[in-house]
């Protein structure tokens, strides 16, 4: 295991933010600390890289216990979501810097500082200063800046939170990439279960300052531990008193065993994907609200109109 | 009309406020040729003084460049309890008459107060000496360096510093390589302004100095001094170099202060002309 979390607890004030935080890290994966924001993910990264001091519980980093050491004796890179680019230096002295205060020779530095800007695509503006870069290109300065000390794990703190929706998506796909080259034990954090799943290849789902889940992309949106982590990765809707995902709901136009009886209330053409929304006449007066995700061949087959009966089956049932 | 009345008055207020009688201590100085002038400046009293002065200005500017930076990163970067008693503990001095300061320092550090007898016995005489007049320009000078360059610590944010130390830099380093870079212009302009109180400092001086002519006299003591004794030449010299010194430090300060603003907005120039570049 490259990090090793154990027991850890964390309060600022009378607010607990991380409790009885217990998670592995395997070496050479690509993490994402997943969660609604004020869920601890931050402040768990934060204290992996030594920034802030948990009130009880150990950190290993590579098998050692890091839990007092400072962060400059850690050996970890980390990239801030507002770059924390060093404004009075130029994108080479940023990524310099590291190997600077470590006292490495010139020539040393001169190399290892050219493949990295070759790596992130800014040899052109090594001479820059990072007021005179995008949001993107001062993100990539700082990955850069982190991987010049070879840190035994690189930890991003919402990397990609700062930047336009264009930008994001062509520097996560990158950010894979990257990771397939260089092969060094990634956690990231962020809010957005997208990006979580589209990037990493191991989610830790956190909320409340607790962790609700750990697995692969896959596990975690298929076998979901609870409601809150079900809902946190994407669409759903209650059918017959349980959590499903819309595109889960199968309809029928005629009745079925264990089909819930449900009046459609408005049929929505988003493209390829129909939706179907329909309120079931339930135990109660009042009847729920349900809606269902079909392809558009299915909803044409169905035929469904506003006041039409369907019946309704959660997919497996 | 009103604008113009407005005018008038302002320039009226200070005609008779500033340029009328900094003007005429000028013209003073300058009446009659520059002999007098030379003569009175190159006398031993007036060469003491300025060497006095110089000594205290320069003691108490490091001291108060060094408690100013700790102090200013202690409230800005740091919780603790008491820290906003610190914070107000340190405009005292600002609210506190000089005089005052001059009669607290001498109740502490008084040759026949314990701190100041013990002090003496050990062959450190406080008051009535350069270290009792350094004490109080430090404590007259205090928050000058601190409040220029607090909110500019503030608005650097500790994120740069938080990286440095993830690079592996040691505290000694951050702060060399990274914190010092980000506030050095507001550095510049609290010496400057710390300078100038400290070159200009009476009240305090003159209580704890005990004005002894040749030995603990600086240059505003030496112009009160001289005036009481009716060498107005003397007197009328020494305030013209003060008062010049008084101005060119504060064209210093306004040259730091601006420049930062300057060199900001054109930084965000550059960077909005290179936007078009993509990232």
């Amino acid at each position: 295991m490259a990090i090793e979390v154990q027991g850890i607890n964390k309060s600022f004030g009378a607010t607990p933010v991380l409790r009885d935080v217990s998670v592995d890290i395997a070496s050479g994966s690509l993490t994402a600390l997943l969660g609604p924001s004020g869920g601890g993910k931050s402040t768990l990264l934060r204290v992996i890289a030594g920034l802030e001091t948990p009130d009880t519980g150990t950190v290993r980093i590579d098998g050692t216990d890091a839990t007092r050491l400072a962060p400059q004796r850690r050996n970890v890179g980390f990239v801030f979501q507002h770059y924390a680019a060093f404004k009075h230096l130029t994108v080479y002295r940023n990524i310099a810097f590291g190997l600077e205060v470590r006292g490495r020779p010139k020539a040393e530095i001169r190399q290892r500082v050219g493949e990295l800007l070759d790596l992130v695509h800014l040899g052109q503006l090594a001479d820059r200063y990072p007021a005179q870069l995008s949001g993107g290109q001062r993100q990539r300065m700082a990955l850069a800046r982190a991987l010049a000390v070879q840190p035994r794990v690189l930890l991003l703190d919402e990397p990609f939170g700062a930047l336009d929706a264009q930008v994001r998506k062509e520097l996560r796909t990158w950010l894979r990439r990257l990771h397939d080259e260089v092969h060094v034990t990634t956690v990231f954090v962020t809010h957005d279960q997208e990006e979580a799943m589209d990037v990493a290849d191991s989610i830790v789902v956190l909320a409340g300052g607790v962790v609700e889940q750990v697995g692969s992309p896959g596990e975690i949106y298929d076998k979901p531990a609870n409601e809150f982590v079900m809902s946190f990765l994407g669409p759903v809707t209650r059918l017959g008193g349980r959590l499903v995902r819309p595109h889960d709901v199968l309809l029928s136009r005629t009745p079925e065993p264990f089909a819930v009886e449900a009046t459609v209330t408005r049929v929505v053409r988003l493209g390829f994907e129909v939706r179907v929304e329909a309120a079931t006449s339930g135990d109660d007066s009042a009847g729920t609200d349900v809606w269902a995700q079909v392809s558009r061949g299915t909803a044409d087959g169905l035929g469904l109109a506003p006041g039409d009966t369907v019946y309704l089956t959660p997919q497996p049932a | 009309m009103t604008k113009y009345v407005l005018r008038i008055v302002a320039l009226l207020y200070l005609l008779f406020l500033l340029v009328l009688p900094v003007g005429l201590i000028g013209w003073r100085t300058f009446q009659h040729g520059l002999a007098p002038v030379w003569t009175a400046l190159s006398s031993p009293e007036a060469v003491h003084a300025f060497a006095v002065t110089l000594s205290v200005a320069v003691w108490a500017v490091l001291a108060n460049t060094v408690f100013g930076v700790g102090t200013a990163l202690l409230l800005v970067r740091h919780r603790f309890p008491g820290k906003r008693i610190l914070g107000a503990l340190i405009d005292v001095p600002v609210a506190v008459s000089p005089v005052v300061v001059g009669l607290a320092l001498i109740l502490v550090y008084g040759r026949f107060e314990p701190v100041g007898g013990w002090l003496r016995r050990h062959g450190l005489q406080i008051i009535f000496s350069l270290p009792g007049m350094v004490l109080a320009t430090v404590f007259v000078s205090l928050p000058l360096v601190v409040r220029a360059i607090a909110p500019v610590l503030q608005e650097l944010g500790a994120d740069q510093e938080q990286a440095a130390h993830t690079l592996g830099a040691g505290r000694w380093q951050t702060f060399r390589r990274i914190t010092l870079p980000g506030i050095r212009w507001a550095l510049a302009y609290g010496v400057v302004l710390c300078l100038a109180r400290a070159l200009g400092e009476f009240g305090a001086v003159a209580v704890v100095s005990g004005g002894l002519v040749g030995q603990t006299q600086t240059l505003t003591l030496f112009v009160k001094e001289r005036f009481d004794n009716f060498d107005s030449t003397a007197a009328f010299t020494a305030a013209t170099a003060l008062a010049l010194i008084a101005v060119l430090s504060l064209l210093l300060a306004k040259l730091l202060r601006p420049s930062t603003e300057r060199s900001r907005s054109r930084v965000v120039a550059e960077a909005s002309t290179v936007k078009g570049d993509n990232h």
